[in-house]
């Protein structure tokens, strides 16, 4: 909170609406005094109540952990409500995440997109019909496998990784670093029976982890800090095996 | 007019609602589910510390059984919740931690042999049993006899979320997103479903249903600072409300978790001191043990929050720019621990900041964070009023935490409270009670109701009314005056100033003329909801002349058994009403299983009923007689306060333990 008070901050925002017929793309400019311990959840709330009740952005946690408010910062996917802007230059420029479906302004219809890739991938455990008894004691699991999943588990979907991603570009149908990361966190999960070759189909092609060419603007983005380097790394190796081994 | 049938409609995307979604459709019924957001980025999510269940694998939950956190949940909610819930809740709570097992959620588990603690401020060796390793690990938590609450590192909710999203995925159930319930479809004392609004288009449709269930969660942004996600603005208590015929209840407890960090609001879990953090105020002092030598800063929440509150006073607080606050302090944790089990907490703190908590202090005050109250429901989550709706989470008020919840219990029951009135709502789809007959004329009656009040606020006014002045001033006096500590003045000034506000709110006009994804316009009429939801807050707690749980009013510091062993109900006849209805609902301390008793903190001033003593020497004869017989406690119990026959027949039944093991 030791921030300099009351600079002069100017951000700039690209404005579009896609509901509003003939709305066209600019760039508009606000300036606001800067505030001790400021963030991007409370200039923004700021320039909606003071200059402009017409602004589109999403926060929900404003706490670092839902992933809501992922947006371009300066040029790089960043979750905007943990960016102090005491760590920015006075000029800021905001744009929404590329990629998803614009909603408008820095609005982006993330959820959706995620919701397919979960789908596509099957995201959930496949335990071939086995019935619980949930009175019983439950399966043991080693504790230190435990934390390794929960390691991969924390990915909050909020499409930094998507948004920083140059394969994607090429290839629209590329499953994504969060889609490889939750492929490895299954693949790990003694309780989901899914073999390899089950994941082979599922990502050992040109849309999946052979289509990465190792950019890795995926790890440098990501809020959570995943692995996500050594995880796609460690997935190519274990397609290539399963995909010799037909 | 476009209308969408379905046979269970479900209002809210976190866990409560994602579980009952889930549960009605392995019934065979379809669902629906509207929400504001993605169901993976509820609320539910924030939710660190862990959620409490009695599996006693830890040594340190040796002993551990339903018993005693039905005592726990009991005392913590200072006797007003209800205890034929809380048994059911506490006999659910297993069963649903193994489920989310089964579904993926990457439970931290137990390592056999030893392992370095703190405890009381001291590093304490415990060992693990063998025949304990790999099971599901638990934390201690305020408020509870043994270390109860399971976790997974501080990311418990967000991990049970994603299961329970992804479960969601798999069952194929229809969600909604960016998809707003604006009122509810009711005609004569039945519930129909909802009109609702798309905010990405600002279309209004209709969805008509044999039940509705509302899980919306809490109300916390009604105050200025709140630890709840900005979506908690209470309009699923709202629209309840709206029908002038379901009722809430106990509107008027709400609790203060201790530790947010200034000013931000953001919660740090109580995970922190569960695991051994300590309060120290400006001298660095540790300052609990003073005012409550047994539980120190384990006491439960709300008292921990009053002790903080009254050391600021005495001129112990840190000063800062943003008024006084104390110090929670981590660093005896050690490094390694924070960077394992506390890891959100170590990235809120140097996000929000700056600092690194192994090494330095952490500025906390006590801020709004939990509502106890909300739509009243019976133990089936069903309203007691309104047939077909239905609520659960922290959205209801079935009441399993009275004045005061305990902490890890709020995840908890999200889940549990899904599972079991996901299974009432099925009987009743099953029904042929349930079968949907209400005209066109009126479904059009309830649209076009909405359709004008929407028009209404975009239309230009002569005396018109902005809707964040207003919002701003509500959030100023229900911080100010309907806080942690309460006065018969500044209640009465608070609601005279919300009832001011709200008649100004009738008069907002919103000056962006634009339907379609406009966020002053959806501002604007939650605006106009949260100021009802506010004004059930400040009279309940106006009228309710004792101190109970997390309701304490200076003026009447008693706990008084004698007069207030009740729940408070809100209803809100007529639309240009300006103060709720409201009327009470004994509870019958008769068929209790615990009698009201001393919850021990500070000085006992508990004004006792009548009743109390009768069934207390009623109770310890059974007790007595009970166990001269050789009975079990599972027997003990059903004698005192039977309740199988509430719960639904797939969860009845014991919760087997390496103690209590079930013969092969």
């Amino acid at each position: 909170m030791s921030n300099k008070k009351g600079r002069t901050l100017r951000i700039s925002i690209l404005r579009f609406n896609p509901n509003v017929k003939d709305d066209v793309a600019r760039i508009e400019t606000y300036e606001l005094e800067e505030a001790p311990g400021m963030t991007l959840f409370i200039a923004l709330n700021d320039i909606r109540e003071k200059y402009d009740n017409s602004l589109k952005f999403d926060f929900v946690c404003r706490a670092g952990i839902c992933g809501s408010c992922a947006m371009v910062i300066n040029g790089r996917p960043d979750l905007a409500c943990r960016t102090l802007t005491s760590n920015l230059d006075p000029d800021i420029s905001l744009s929404p995440l590329p990629l998803f479906e614009l909603i408008g302004d820095l609005s982006v219809f993330s959820g959706k997109w995620m919701r397919g890739l979960n789908e596509r991938l099957e995201t959930w455990i496949h335990d071939q019909g086995h019935e619980i008894d949930k009175s019983r004691i439950e399966e043991p699991m080693e504790p230190d496998l435990a934390d390794e999943i929960y390691e991969l588990d924390r990915c909050v979907e909020c499409g930094c990784c998507v948004a920083g991603c140059g394969t994607i570009l090429m290839r629209d149908q590329f499953v994504s670093a969060a889609g490889l990361n939750k492929v490895v966190r299954y693949s790990l999960d003694p309780r989901d029976k899914r073999s390899d070759k089950d994941y082979y189909k599922l990502v050992g092609d040109e849309d999946g982890v052979f289509a990465c060419m190792s950019l890795l603007g995926c790890d440098d983005f990501c809020p959570k800090h995943l692995p996500l380097q050594a995880k796609i790394a460690y997935m190519r190796r274990k397609m290539v095996r399963t995909g010799q081994k037909k | 007019m476009k209308i969408t049938y379905t046979d269970v409609l479900v209002i809210g995307g976190g866990l409560a609602g994602l579980r009952t979604a889930t549960g009605v459709k392995e019934r065979g019924h379809d669902a629906i589910l509207l929400t504001l957001i993605p169901p993976k980025r509820s609320h539910s999510a924030a939710a660190q510390g862990g959620m409490q269940a009695s599996l006693a694998n830890s040594i340190m939950g040796e002993g551990d059984n339903e018993d005693v956190h039905f005592e726990d949940t009991i005392k913590g909610s200072d006797w007003s919740a209800d205890q034929d819930v809380a048994r059911m809740f506490v006999n659910t709570a297993p069963k649903a931690i193994r489920e989310l097992n089964a579904w993926g959620v990457p439970w931290s588990r137990v390592k056999r042999g030893d392992r370095q603690v703190v405890i009381n401020a001291e590093k304490v060796t415990i060992t693990e049993k063998d025949e304990a390793h790999g099971l599901i690990n638990a934390r201690d938590f305020g408020g509870t006899k043994k270390w109860r609450t399971c976790y997974t590192s501080d990311g418990t909710g967000h991990s049970m979320l994603f299961a329970m999203g992804n479960r969601a995925l798999e069952q194929k159930i229809e969600v909604r997103e960016r998809m707003e319930a604006m009122a509810l479809i009711h005609e004569n004392g039945r519930c129909y479903g909802a009109v609702a609004r798309n905010l990405m288009t600002g279309e209004l449709v209709v969805y008509i249903a044999k039940v509705t269930s509302i899980a919306t969660g809490g109300y916390g942004r009604i105050y200025s600072v709140s630890t709840n996600a900005v979506i908690c603005q209470g309009t699923g208590q709202a629209i309840a409300l709206e029908t002038g015929v379901a009722t809430l209840g106990n509107m008027e407890a709400v609790q203060f978790h201790p530790t947010a960090i200034v000013p931000a609001g953001i919660l740090t879990t109580e995970g922190c001191r569960g695991d051994g953090g300590l309060l120290r105020d400006v001298d660095g002092y540790r300052f609990m043990p003073d005012y409550e030598p047994v539980k120190k800063e384990l006491a439960s929440r709300d008292v921990v929050s009053r002790r903080m509150t009254e050391h600021i006073r005495k001129g112990k607080g840190v000063p800062s720019r943003y008024g006084d606050h104390l110090w929670l302090d981590i660093t005896i944790l050690g490094r390694k621990h924070i960077e394992k089990n506390l890891r959100e907490v170590k990235e809120i703190c140097e996000s929000f900041l700056g600092i690194d908590p192994a090494d330095e202090f952490i500025p906390v005050r006590p801020t709004q964070h939990y509502s106890m109250g909300g739509i009243r429901t019976n133990y089936r989550g069903e309203s007691q009023v309104l047939k077909g709706l239905y609520s659960s989470g922290e959205a209801a008020c079935w009441d399993l935490h009275g004045f005061n919840r305990l902490g890890g219990n709020s995840v908890s029951e999200t889940v549990v409270a899904g599972m079991i009135s996901a299974e009432f709502i099925s009987d009743y789809c099953d029904s042929k009670e349930s079968e949907i007959n209400i005209s066109t004329e009126t479904i059009s009656r309830f649209f076009k109701k909405e359709q004008d009040k929407i028009n209404k606020l975009l239309e230009p006014k002569p005396k018109s009314e902005s809707v964040y002045p207003l919002r701003r001033a509500m959030e100023k006096i229900m911080m100010d005056k309907v806080g942690i500590f309460r006065n018969e003045k500044d209640l009465q000034s608070a609601v005279d100033e919300l009832k001011d506000l709200l008649t100004r709110s009738r008069n907002i006009e919103v000056v962006h003329k634009v339907k379609a994804a406009n966020p002053e316009l959806f501002n604007a009429y939650r605006t106009q909801k949260m100021l009802k939801i506010a004004l059930c807050v400040a009279y309940g707690a106006l009228l309710r002349k004792e101190s109970r749980g997390a309701h304490a009013r200076e003026d009447c510091p008693e706990r008084n058994d004698k007069e207030w062993l009740k729940r408070t109900l809100t209803t809100w006849p007529k639309d240009d009403d300006t103060l709720p209805t409201v009327s009470y609902e004994g509870l019958d301390i008769k068929s209790m299983e615990l009698p009201p008793g001393f919850r021990g903190y500070g000085k006992d001033m508990t004004i006792h009923h009548d009743d109390t003593k009768v069934r207390q020497d009623e109770v310890d004869r059974i007790k007595k007689k009970m166990i001269d017989k050789g009975a079990d406690r599972f027997e003990i119990q059903n004698e005192l306060m039977p309740y199988d026959d509430k719960l639904p027949k797939k969860y009845r039944g014991r919760n087997e333990r390496l103690e209590e093991k079930f013969d092969e």
